[in-house]
């Protein structure tokens, strides 16, 4: 309770969120009906339905926030709206972390408990007696089960592109941090050049991903299908990945909105948010580093 | 009344018709639309209790294929707790968290209107599951693997998505409520002067953004399991079926939380207003409120101890879930005590929430046998765990919510409901309550599984006594809409106060509330005194 207001900022009513709840509707339908549509040979018209949705998102998405940002470039935000958003923004990182908390449990409680019970160590070894002649390891090259899901051939080493990838990823909170430094200081140039450098170095480890994917796929026989090694090794670097992605996309919104000169030293809450987020994919990352790749 | 023209004169005026309820950003306007869904919900769910209980009648098959019998347990019990519960306690914190610190609306207005508009399209999604090939989905609401993997109707996959928009609906409604609670207080309001329905509200919304995205966890992992190969579920692959019922407990634990502590809030108000006497022991339950929800997080495996947990597990998870009961317990004897020489009244709202006490007890007991993991050997999946569920949620939460309706109806309408009428479906829904679900505790325990169409002879009497009740519960809920509209159509006007022993903030409005509730911070004087009183 830093100013106490006088009084209080209402926006009056808006039509982007039910345009958004429709196109949030449209995706979930058309990624549904598309999903379903894989094991059958009928097309229909599902793609399409989840495109015009997506489509539809994307539009409302930037409309919603250009209404957003010229409201408070007006002048019309208190301190205690900024601290709304801040509190919004927190909250929603937190549930980000426990969507991530979910399979990296799911990880912690097959390497622990299921495949070793499955191999006939531990208090439910009885499991073994299912797939009697398996044996626990991991990573996981010989599922139970080797036609309906053949593990892989071999598994991705940490020490290279993982490495080199958490080098990049590091790096780029620093720089980030340094961009936001700056930006404090009110150096428009310096914010520009460690901002970029910030979104390269997200794309760089973007093209590293696809393209360990890439070799995994095909050199490694490590997919989707390979076992529970696979599935959580993709579930997890998977969705990290696409939190990547949306973070470089949200990078490079902020590096437009720099150039714009929408920022100023101690009004900046769109740039923070993004910062905030971009650290915590970070952090994700080094979980991941740890906990699939290394250990 | 001039206070309330000065206060929404510097707004435009909102659109009318159809366009103020799809574009407002109003918390009254956004609260009444979540709890006219939610009315909407309970009745398709309750069709769906009914047709069950109908089937249930007698022993054989009488109405419904088991196929069909299945998909309306799953969707009873989805709708109930997404549909009908949930959103009405997110409506009611809509309509009075900001009425109760004193604030102007809800922190995040635009973010408010998409939590809910999410919600009826989730649910037309869900409801076309029911028309799709191979029907709707039939695996029960905890939807365990494989069941809703291997063997799933091709309608999963719309579930999946439904799922995760409720869930963003969910989460979104849940950092709004926060923002709005740590942020929009009235000016010298401290933390420890919130009226416990707000307390009670800010531990659940940590809740649920705490555990609806491992809902959508264990959703996502069902799909790739499903249609993209992998194995989290499936043991030929290193899987295992049982990680399925983990993650889903350690949602679905708090989840049984989330659907209790907003009653709890919701009791903790109108107990003392009707026995005139400030709350017993407000510290003690904040803090009963808040330890319930941190061990809600480390009990989850209370679902499974029949699934082949290692010994140390039963013990670990039948202790701290034990240990719920202490805090459980805080706060039955505190709404006693706060009754206690005091000077009660019994209207409509006071009766509701006493039931609640009462039966939710019996609730609470219940639990307690279940949790004693060597005696749920017996119990697990029978009707007895029914009975529990149903005593904690039926005359637990939805009670509570009518005893909220009733409360605060006066103050949203600014018209009281016909008192007699009220009192009728309170008694009416008591005796059904009971006659549905008491029953079930001895068909449990002799032996009856839940989720089957058919049973053996020896139930046949009390599970004819159970469909009686339903139908006789089910019915009277029609009484409910009839007050609701016939209070706000010619209810005689209510006053400020609307209850002689009502504290708190809200009341310091008038009565209907006008459409800001405050735009300018409340006095910070006025605020601390009523809000002392209305905790
Ligand atoms: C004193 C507090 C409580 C204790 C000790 C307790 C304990 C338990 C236990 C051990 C079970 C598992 C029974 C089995 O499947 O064999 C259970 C089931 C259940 N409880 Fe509770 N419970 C308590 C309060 C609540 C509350 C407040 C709610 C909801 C408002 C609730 C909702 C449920 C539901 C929905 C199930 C059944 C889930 C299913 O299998 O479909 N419980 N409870
Ligand atoms: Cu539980």
């Amino acid at each position: 309770m830093s100013s106490p207001t006088t009084t209080y900022y209402v926006p009056e009513s808006s039509r982007w969120p039910i345009i958004a709840s429709i196109a949030l509707f449209l995706m979930a339908l058309g990624a549904a009906g598309t999903i379903n549509a894989l094991e059958s040979d009928g097309q229909g018209v599902s793609h399409w339905l989840l495109i015009a949705g997506a489509l539809l998102m994307i539009w409302v998405v930037f409309r919603w926030f250009a209404g957003v940002i010229r409201e408070s470039q007006l002048g019309l935000y208190s301190d205690q709206i900024d601290r709304s958003f801040r509190w919004g923004m927190s909250w929603f990182i937190f549930s980000e972390v426990m969507f991530f908390a979910a399979f990296f449990g799911a990880l912690f409680y097959v390497r622990n408990f299921a495949v070793p019970w499955l191999g006939g160590e531990g208090d439910k070894a009885i499991a073994n007696q299912l797939w009697q002649g398996f044996s626990a390891q991991w990573p996981l090259m010989q599922t139970p089960d080797m036609e309906r899901f053949p593990g892989p051939q071999e598994v991705i080493s940490p020490w290279g592109i993982p490495l080199l990838n958490t080098v990049l990823l590091l790096s780029s909170s620093v720089t980030l941090t340094i961009a936001h430094k700056s930006l404090k200081l009110g150096d428009r140039d310096r914010v520009q050049t460690w901002l970029g450098v910030t979104i390269l170095l997200g794309l760089c480890f973007l093209g590293f991903q696809i393209e360990e994917y890439i070799v995994a796929y095909t050199e490694l026989g490590l997919t989707l299908q390979a076992g529970i090694y696979g599935a959580t090794f993709f579930i997890l670097t998977g969705f990290h990945g696409a939190h990547v992605t949306l973070g470089t996309v949200m990078l490079i919104i902020i590096f437009i909105r720099v150039l714009k000169g929408h920022f100023s030293a101690d009004n900046h809450f769109g740039f923070e948010a993004v910062s905030w987020y971009w650290h915590f994919v970070d952090v994700v990352w080094v979980g991941l580093f740890l906990f699939v790749y290394i250990l | 009344m001039s206070s309330t023209q000065a206060m929404t004169s510097h707004h435009a005026t909102p659109p009318s018709g159809l366009m103020r309820w799809l574009l407002t950003t109003n918390h009254k306007d956004i609260g009444t639309l979540y709890l006219i869904f939610s009315l909407t919900m309970f009745f398709a769910g309750g069709t769906m209790a009914l047709v069950i209980r109908a089937e249930l009648f007698q022993p054989g098959l009488q109405f419904v294929q088991p196929e069909f019998f299945n998909q309306m347990t799953t969707m009873h019990g989805l709708i109930m707790v997404f549909g009908a519960v949930m959103p009405a306690f997110v409506g009611l914190a809509n309509w009075m968290v900001p009425m109760m610190i004193g604030a102007p609306d809800m922190a995040l207005p635009r973010m408010n209107n998409w939590s809910f508009w999410i919600l009826p399209f989730a649910f037309s999604l869900m409801f076309m599951t029911l028309f799709m090939e191979g029907g709707a989905p039939n695996f029960g609401w905890t939807f365990y693997a494989p069941l809703s993997t291997t063997y799933a109707p091709p309608s999963v996959t719309y579930f999946i998505f439904a799922v995760h928009m409720m869930g963003i609906s969910s989460i979104m409604g849940a950092i709004n409520i926060i923002a709005t609670i740590l942020n929009l207080r009235a000016p010298g309001m401290r933390m420890m002067d919130m009226p416990l329905f707000v307390w009670t509200w800010l531990i659940t919304a940590f809740l649920l953004i705490a555990a609806m995205p491992v809902l959508a966890g264990v959703v996502t992992m069902m799909l790739m399991d499903i249609h993209f190969g992998t194995s989290f579920f499936d043991a030929a692959g290193g899987g295992d079926p049982v990680l399925f019922q983990h993650v889903f407990w350690f949602f679905g634990h708090p989840e049984v939380y989330i659907m209790i502590l907003p009653a709890f809030g919701i009791v903790s108000q109108i107990i003392p207003t009707f026995a005139r006497k400030r709350l017993f022991g407000y510290t003690s339950m904040v803090w009963a409120t808040s330890s319930i929800a941190l061990l809600s997080f480390i009990v989850w495996a209370h679902h499974m101890f029949t699934v082949g947990l290692p010994l140390v597990g039963e013990l670990f998870f039948m202790f701290s879930t034990m240990l719920i009961a202490v805090p459980t317990g805080v706060k039955v004897f505190n709404w006693v005590a706060t009754m206690f020489r005091g000077s009660m009244t019994f209207e409509t709202p006071m009766l509701f929430s006493l039931a609640f006490v009462v039966l939710f007890t019996i609730g609470g007991f219940s639990g307690l046998m279940l949790a004693i993991a060597p005696a749920d050997f017996q119990y697990h999946d029978t009707y007895f765990v029914v009975a529990h569920f149903h005593y904690v949620l039926v005359p637990g939460a939805v009670f509570s919510i009518m005893a909220a309706v009733y409360y605060w109806l006066p103050k949203w309408t600014g018209r009281y409901y016909d008192e007699t009428m009220g009192k009728w479906h309170f008694w009416l829904s008591f005796i059904g309550v009971n006659l549905t679900f008491f029953p079930m505790h001895f068909i449990g325990l002799a032996g009856m599984p839940r989720r089957i169409p058919d049973y053996a002879l020896q139930f046949a009497d009390f599970n004819m006594v159970a469909s009686v009740g339903a139908f006789m519960f089910g019915l009277s809920q029609l009484l409910f809409i009839y007050n609701i509209v016939q209070c706000v159509r010619e209810g005689d006007p209510a006053d400020k106060r609307v209850w002689e022993g009502s504290q708190g903030l809200e009341w310091s409005l008038p009565s209907p509330a006008p459409y800001h509730s405050f735009s300018e911070p409340p006095d910070t004087k006025v605020a601390l005194l009523l809000t002392k009183g209305g905790r």
